[in-house]
């Protein structure tokens, strides 16, 4: 079997026998659900309800703030409590509309035009109703993604199904158990763009699911499974566009610069529900997994709901985690407090008794050059962290610092245990700013 | 209160590879040729093994206790610079020669420069050029092989600078050389223990095959070329494993801190040395010039990575600035 694959990249260990064979259980949240106004890239959503108004579940709550934005619905039914800042996953306070769930979940009928009949600005419109965003961790509005300059442009649409973070399996689940529907979204956005050809990128750690998607797309030419080396960062766009096409972009292009549109396991999925059957976006597959859970597994969480409230999902704490961590080990967000919601782009819950980076004591670079080898944007992390941490922003954005995909691998491999990728996103950080500042005048 | 979490910037999993275990990875891998070493030269050997590792651990410490700096013995080395000094010294030296390299490699190579990951040249290589220069005629006085009675001896490339070629192929056969059993440095005279640490080293992803392999290719090439016995495959190999190059190339030049650390740059670099080890041998006065050659290479990595550092991804076509 040829393998897709790029250069550099690592090899974590994998720790997805910990949910692998956990089939998906819905879970239904039984405390309060918080919406936060900014889930996606672009602009916050406006909220339309207020509070003491009564919700239903697939309810729109609020709406886009702009183009690339998206609207948010209430995925329980109860009543509004309050519309206040609250603690999200990334740490910051944001905006956010809190229903009181009844345990009802009374749902909106949901009602679609016949997909024959819909035109292409009608499919895009229904997802951009149904308030999709990249569910890979970007959180990237779909619809914006599917308006590329130029359709015709475009000629390969990638499901990313690579999968690559350690300990998630929650795409790995839904291929096994309901491949139809992503083979569905995929070709919904294959009507989109009639020269495009499909290809889903798998990781060949999952020869079950490639046996089964290769098997379900036998009779249809216009779309192929890639199985793809496994190593990661093999599902980050650039390094998957690479694996599938052979093309290569740059941080100042998007994917559909190089004729690209890459869409997850999950939002292919949530395309399909949202154009055959009018449903919004409000729940997803998550894998709540790691050492110090009882129980690990993949759950279909409401989004909202309270992550403390998975960690009893999973059947509650075994140890006391030091680290608990939204989406996988590589690019996740530490958390501090698990009272935070679940938002449309959470894709893990992984909780970790001990936290390898307080356990490793940071020591001098010894230029062994493992981090230039693992960067897979061919980046040379030591030199470009050094220059980020004396705030030599100048010569660190000569040296290409901002095209790093922060996919961590530089920090993963480093023997003296640098914490290489967070300076270089510090570096990467000011370079955009510098940018953007330059733009203004 | 709620309990809160520690929270780190991403990635919070870490490889299990630390700067310790590469140290050890070099120290177990470096454990035949020193047993060679032993083996032929006896007790000297050991001496003077036992004494350059304690100056070593010992500089560092002391050096990093007196001027409040967090002492770092533990990461293993300062220890394998003691190891490396020692295996490129002649058994059975005055005690003063690996006690004033040792203390030169760590206080003057090492420690003034800023400590590990700092110096510009290989602290073991900067220690033996050092002490070359200052005790020529005890640092190239050789005991015997396998004899133990402390009867000294020509190396087979002093033979070869002396007598001549032919001189060589009656004192030594290149078996002996491949084995060990000849006069030399303490690590150097074994190439087959060698040639095994580097494979242990290539296998554990410690080293890259890169700068070895452009280094032997590169001075075998320059040999058959300007050796001046066109493909006499026996002198080539009387060569490469006749004098320091197997423990250079393998041992010496891939060390990370004063060796480029692109993937090109270390192909570069490996050029660079064999083509400087055949000028100063087929040339020079000595009969060796594996250490020059290292050394004078080591200052050149900075320009080699300047013009050898990678494109970064997607930004050979468009310079999308």
């Amino acid at each position: 079997m040829a393998l897709f694959t790029f250069k550099g990249g690592i090899h974590p260990a994998d720790g997805k026998e910990l949910a692998k064979d956990q089939p998906i259980k819905e879970y239904l949240p039984k405390g309060e659900c918080v919406y936060p106004v900014s889930q996606h890239i672009g602009a916050p959503a406006k909220p339309i309800v207020k509070k003491g108004d009564r919700v239903l579940a697939g309810q729109l709550i609020a709406e886009a703030g702009g183009f690339v934005s998206a609207n948010i619905f209430s995925s329980v039914s109860g009543t509004v409590t309050k519309v206040e800042p609250r603690l999200t996953v990334a740490g910051a306070m944001v905006n956010s509309i809190v229903i009181d769930n009844d345990g009802l979940f009374e749902t909106v009928e949901f009602s679609a035009k016949p997909y024959a009949e819909m035109t292409r600005e009608e499919v895009i419109g229904a997802i951009k109703q149904a308030g999709i965003i990249g569910l890979g961790g970007a959180g990237f509005p779909t619809h914006v993604k599917l308006s590329p300059k130029d359709p015709d442009a475009i000629d390969n649409i990638i499901v990313n199904a690579a999968e690559c973070e350690p300990y998630i399996t929650a795409d790995y689940r839904c291929m096994l158990e309901c491949p139809e529907k992503m083979i569905d979204g995929l070709e919904i956005i294959l009507d989109l763009f009639p020269k495009a050809k499909g290809i889903i990128g798998v990781e060949d750690n999952k020869p079950d699911a490639i046996k089964k998607l290769e098997g379900l797309v036998a009779g249809k030419d216009r779309i192929s499974v890639a199985p793809l080396k496994t190593k990661y960062p093999q599902g980050a766009e650039r390094s998957l566009i690479f694996a599938t096409t052979g093309r290569s972009i740059n941080s100042a292009m998007l994917p559909a610069d190089a004729g690209c549109i890459v869409d997850n396991v999950a939002t292919c999925m949530a395309i399909s529900d949202a154009v055959k059957l009018g449903k919004p976006l409000y729940e997803r597959v998550v894998t709540v997994s790691g050492d110090a859970v009882n129980a690990p597994g993949n759950f279909l969480v409401k989004s909202g709901t309270c992550v403390a409230e998975l960690v009893d999902a999973a059947g509650g704490f075994k140890t006391q985690p030091e680290k608990i961590i939204s989406g996988g080990p590589m690019m996740g967000m530490a958390m501090s407090s698990l009272n935070v919601p679940a938002q449309k782009a959470f894709s893990s819950l992984l909780t970790m008794t001990k936290d390898p980076v307080a356990a490793s004591p940071v020591s001098a670079c010894i230029r062994c050059g493992r981090c230039v080898s693992a960067c897979p944007e061919f980046l040379m992390p030591t030199k470009l962290a050094q220059l980020a941490d004396n705030h030599e922003i100048d010569r660190f954005e000569e040296l290409n610092g901002a095209e790093c995909v922060q996919c961590g691998s530089c920090s993963y491999v480093c023997p003296a245990k640098r914490p290489l990728a967070q300076s270089m996103a510090t570096g990467r950080r000011q370079v955009l700013a510098n940018r953007r500042a330059r733009a203004a005048k | 209160m709620e309990q809160l979490f520690k929270v780190s910037s991403n990635p919070h999993v870490r490889d299990k590879v630390t700067t310790h275990s590469i140290m050890l990875d070099v120290i177990l891998a470096l454990v035949p040729a020193t047993l060679v070493g032993f083996y032929c030269f006896g007790l000297p050997a050991v001496i003077t093994t036992v004494l350059s590792i304690a100056t070593c651990v010992i500089a560092e410490y002391a050096w990093q206790h007196f001027m409040g700096k967090t002492v770092t013995i533990g990461d293993f080395s300062a220890l394998l610079t003691g190891l490396l000094l020692a295996l490129n010294l002649p058994a059975g030296c005055s005690w003063y020669i690996p006690v004033l390299g040792g203390l030169f490699a760590i206080i003057v190579v090492k420690q003034v420069f800023g400590g590990l990951g700092q110096n510009f040249m290989n602290p073991a290589l900067g220690a033996r050029c050092f002490l070359l220069l200052s005790f020529t005629g005890k640092m190239t006085t050789f005991i015997s092989p396998c004899t133990y009675d402390g009867v000294t001896m020509a190396t087979p490339l002093g033979v070869l600078k002396e007598g001549g070629y032919e001189a060589l192929t009656q004192a030594f056969t290149v078996k002996q050389m491949f084995i060990g059993t000849i006069p030399g440095t303490i690590g150097e005279v074994s190439a087959i223990a060698l040639i095994l640490g580097g494979a242990y080293l290539v296998w554990k992803k410690v080293i890259s095959i890169r700068i070895p392999a452009a280094y032997i290719i590169t001075f075998a090439v320059c040999i058959l070329l300007f050796g001046g016995h066109g493909l006499d495959l026996n002198f080539l190999a009387m060569h490469l494993f006749g004098g320091g190059l197997m423990l250079g190339s393998i041992f010496m030049a891939t060390d990370y801190v004063t060796s480029p650390i692109t993937d090109n740059g270390k192909l570069v670099f490996g050029c660079c040395a064999g083509l400087l080890t055949a000028i100063f041998r087929l040339f020079g006065s000595g009969a060796e010039g594996v250490s020059y050659a290292i050394i004078i290479s080591n200052l050149l990595v900075p320009l080699i990575e300047k013009y050898t550092m990678p494109t970064a991804f997607g930004m050979a076509k468009k310079g999308g600035k």
